[in-house]
């Protein structure tokens, strides 16, 4: 029996205790320790800090500690790390209270000028500060400054700078009392109403109002019900929950026992892919620090009610994302899906009813029962309140995490908070926006036709889109969108289960169709049968992985026909990028007769005396780029 | 004698990291992938032996637990390298060309994609769809170490001081 749950754990005064401790703590440094930083050596950055203030004689905290002893009439500079901040590019990304202090590109060598100048003598250190390129390059000090944090609206995220080993500081912050209200003081039926009523829609990519979804697992009768947290995370250029449950785990471990209230299970599983340590690592962590505050275990909080979470990693398998692979694979087996209905509402893991809910959806019902779901519906459009994270990554300024209100446009994203499309060098540019892939493998691509359309559910999908997990690649003019779609065809393709004959045998023909397109072989019936091909797929396919994988390719059809057209008709790649596709040739104003490429090119394909204007033949040409490589002169084009 | 002694010991010394961790799963079934998993850290790799040996221990068919070894891509039937080199191919990587680095990296350690294991065993490299760190495309993990913003001149970089370590501990 854990004895911790013996005396119910009084959440009042764990957060009293952690707040009166709280107050030795003078200034606080907080460290960005999610895995983008970690990368970067943020670490190493803690570590030489917490050394140099020691040495100095400062008091340092690495935790807030339990013992009164410790605390009482202290004046501690406390060192905690966090999850993820956010703002990846950036990183390391080393924040100061009082003071509200953001310094970026932290390095170990920064730390003496940090310790001498901002937190012996207060002053700001210039150069580490980011830098507001909309602005002249105005420093800016903090948050509230920068445009990427201050366009933005935390909800989920607020919490990415807590110390995620610490549930004490969740607690103190307002963690688990929402569950406690769940358990005590409601009924699952009253639970799953509050989730109707919040409006809360799954943020794994379907878009299902949670609060039916657990009613209908509610109204399955059996003893034996679970809950299980989808953090298996695969689309790639999403990194969203990774973030939450290395930065705020207990938000997930609170909104499964809400659900577990809803739907009266005793047990949970939350499944994180393999490919996400330090994500395992820290769930694994919550929840024995859950455990032995006694807010996971038997009788919670004194009552009836019994939840306990066990952590199972993923063995890199994209399918597994969906819900019927993804139990398949906790129970030891293929991850292979298998027909709906019975739905898990009624049949799930072993047999008996489960819940499914992504980590988002799970941390967003933690944040719904503390500030009530009225308070939550303010937020966001009608159809879809609240807020979502996205990861916007690719051709964009600030590259990162980022948490918005539905209803946000695309444009508002792209250029106020990513701070503008950038060229393959990384310069910002004004006009070299082409498209946005949103929604991942099983998503599509939004135009600048679309920069003013709102974010959320229900409009995506009139374009042929979807929010999906929240993954957003910004694609600049120098991308050619017949191979991003490609790209997308190869993954689903290669993460096919085998199971189904249209997905397996179907992505396998789309993948073929796509590589005659890309290697100059297309004619115009190779586009009418990919469509063809695409539909039968999108019909065919047992699961969301098959129904869903030809999106990308028929979106791009829909929007790019020309450049696919280019590539099949005119056998150009108007981007540039299709090798097959390229023609090469000497530009005339340009070259000075050197010779330089004359002599690097393998085949001989470049002829032309000293000084005289070179001549490239394209059909000897084996697009190698050997040639460009050594032209000082930028006078080879085409390659 | 003392040689067949001396291989049965080895044999039982080679199983007894495995029972420990059968015994820690409980030996159950609904676990062989946490049991798999927890196998190949130990050895790097699942040999036939060793699928044998977990499937009569948990009572399952020896084809069951193989059909989930090669379902799932994090399992190796064949040896891996003492450093596994994985570099991501997500969408913001791709777009950031770690294709390039994936040439870097076959060039400098003599590999293709048909021959991915280099034949002192020491590194393996594999291309991973996401590993969730898009902020800091192009990205590359050797082991547990995360390398950020990769280029194809950092790779020698990264490598060097591990080619010379291997060596250095080989010679001594």
């Amino acid at each position: 029996m854990n004895t911790a749950a013996v005396h119910a754990v009084d959440l009042e005064k764990v957060a009293a205790d952690y707040k009166k401790a709280y107050e030795s703590v003078k200034r606080r440094i907080i460290i960005c320790g999610g895995t983008g930083c970690v990368a970067n050596g943020s670490m190493q950055v803690r570590d030489a800090l917490a050394k140099e203030l020691e040495n100095a004689g400062v008091d340092v905290a690495l935790e807030i500690s339990t013992d009164e002893e410790k605390v009482h009439g202290k004046s501690l500079t406390y060192i905690s790390k966090s999850g993820c901040q956010g703002f990846c590019q950036m990183g390391p990304l080393l924040h100061i209270e009082p003071g509200d202090i953001l310094y970026t590109k932290v390095k170990v060598s920064d730390v003496p000028e940090i310790v001498e100048k901002t937190l012996r003598n207060g002053e700001v250190i210039e150069r580490l500060l980011y830098l507001d390129h909309k602005n002249n390059d105005h420093p800016c000090k903090g948050d509230a400054e920068i445009p990427f944090y201050n366009r933005q609206k935390r909800m989920i995220l607020a919490n990415c700078r807590i110390e995620p080993g610490c549930v004490r500081e969740y607690i103190a912050r307002g963690g688990y009392f929402g569950a406690r209200k769940a358990i005590l003081e409601m009924t699952p039926e009253q639970v799953c109403q509050t989730a109707l009523d919040s409006g809360l829609r799954g943020h794994g990519g379907g878009g299902f109002p949670t609060g039916l979804k657990w009613k209908f697992t509610l109204a399955s009768k059996n003893p034996k019900k679970y809950v299980v947290c989808n953090g298996d995370e695969g689309d790639p250029g999403a990194f969203m929950n990774r973030s939450v449950m290395e930065g705020n785990p207990h938000s997930v471990l609170e909104g499964m026992m809400i659900a577990a209230r809803a739907i009266g299970a005793d047990e949970g599983f939350v499944y994180v892919r393999a490919e996400y340590p330090l994500a395992v690592k820290r769930m694994n962590a919550a929840v024995k620090d859950a455990e032995a505050i006694g807010v996971l275990g038997e009788h919670l909080f004194g009552s009836d009610f019994n939840f306990k979470v066990t952590v199972m990693e993923g063995a890199g398998a994209f399918v597994c994302g969906e819900e019927t692979a993804l139990m398949a694979s906790i129970e030891g087996k293929r991850g292979m899906p298998r027909p709906k209905p019975p739905f898990p509402a009624q049949s799930g893991l072993w047999g008996k009813p489960t819940v499914i809910n992504n980590v988002e959806t799970l941390a967003s019902v933690a944040l719904i029962f503390k500030m009530g779901p009225e308070a939550y519906k303010k937020v966001g459009t009608e159809k879809s309140p609240g807020t979502k994270t996205f990861a916007l990554t690719g051709h964009v300024a600030n590259t990162g995490l980022i948490e918005v209100p539905f209803g946000t446009t695309l444009r508002e994203i792209v250029y106020n908070i990513g701070g503008g499309v950038t060229d393959n060098s990384g310069k910002i540019t004004s006009d070299d926006f082409k498209a946005v892939q949103i929604g991942g493998p099983s998503g599509g691509c939004l135009t600048p036709e679309m920069l003013d359309l709102p974010l959320d559910f229900d409009s995506l999908k009139t374009v042929g889109a979807m929010i999906g997990s929240g993954g957003l690649v910004v694609m600049n003019k120098q991308t050619c969108i017949v191979k991003i779609a490609r790209f997308f065809m190869q993954f689903t393709q290669n993460e096919s289960c085998g199971k189904c004959v249209p997905c397996r045998e179907g992505t396998r023909q789309m993948l073929a169709l796509l590589d005659d397109i890309i290697e100059g072989r297309a004619d115009r019936h190779t586009l009418e049968l990919l469509e063809e091909t695409a539909r039968a797929v999108q019909i065919g396919s047992l699961c969301g992985l098959g129904k869903t994988a030809p999106n990308p390719v028929l979106s791009t059809l829909r929007y790019f026909r020309e450049e696919y057209e280019a590539h099949v008709l005119g056998k150009t790649c108007p981007a540039g990028e299709c090798k097959a596709l390229a023609r090469p040739e000497i530009l005339a104003d340009k070259c000075k007769g050197c010779t330089a490429c004359l002599r690097k090119c393998p085949v001989g394909a470049i002829t032309g005396k000293v000084k005289e204007v070179h001549v490239l033949d394209a059909d000897k040409c084996i697009k190698c780029g050997a040639c460009k490589a050594a032209c000082k002169f930028g006078a080879i084009v085409g390659l | 004698m003392q040689e067949t002694m001396e291989a049965t010991q080895a044999m039982i010394d080679h199983l007894a990291a495995v029972n420990r961790i059968l015994e820690k799963n409980h030996y159950s079934k609904d676990r062989l992938i946490p049991i798999l998993q927890e196998v190949q850290e130990v050895y790097k790799y699942l040999s036939k032996d060793m699928i044998s040996y977990v499937a009569t221990s948990i009572g399952v068919p020896p084809s069951r637990v193989y059909g989930v070894a090669t379902f799932y891509a994090h399992f190796s039937l064949q040896p891996k390298g003492k450093y596994i080199v994985r570099l991501c191919d997500g969408t913001a990587c791709h777009v950031k060309k770690s294709h390039s680095i994936l040439a870097a990296l076959y060039k400098k350690l003599k590999l293709s994609d048909e021959k991915r294991t280099t034949d002192d065993l020491l590194f393996t490299i594999e291309t991973v769809s996401c590993l969730g760190a898009c902020g800091l495309a192009p990205v590359m993990v050797v082991n547990e170490a995360v390398h950020g913003q990769m280029t194809p001149e950092k790779v020698d970089e990264i490598l060097d001081p591990i080619l010379a370590a291997e060596k250095v501990a080989v010679n001594q």
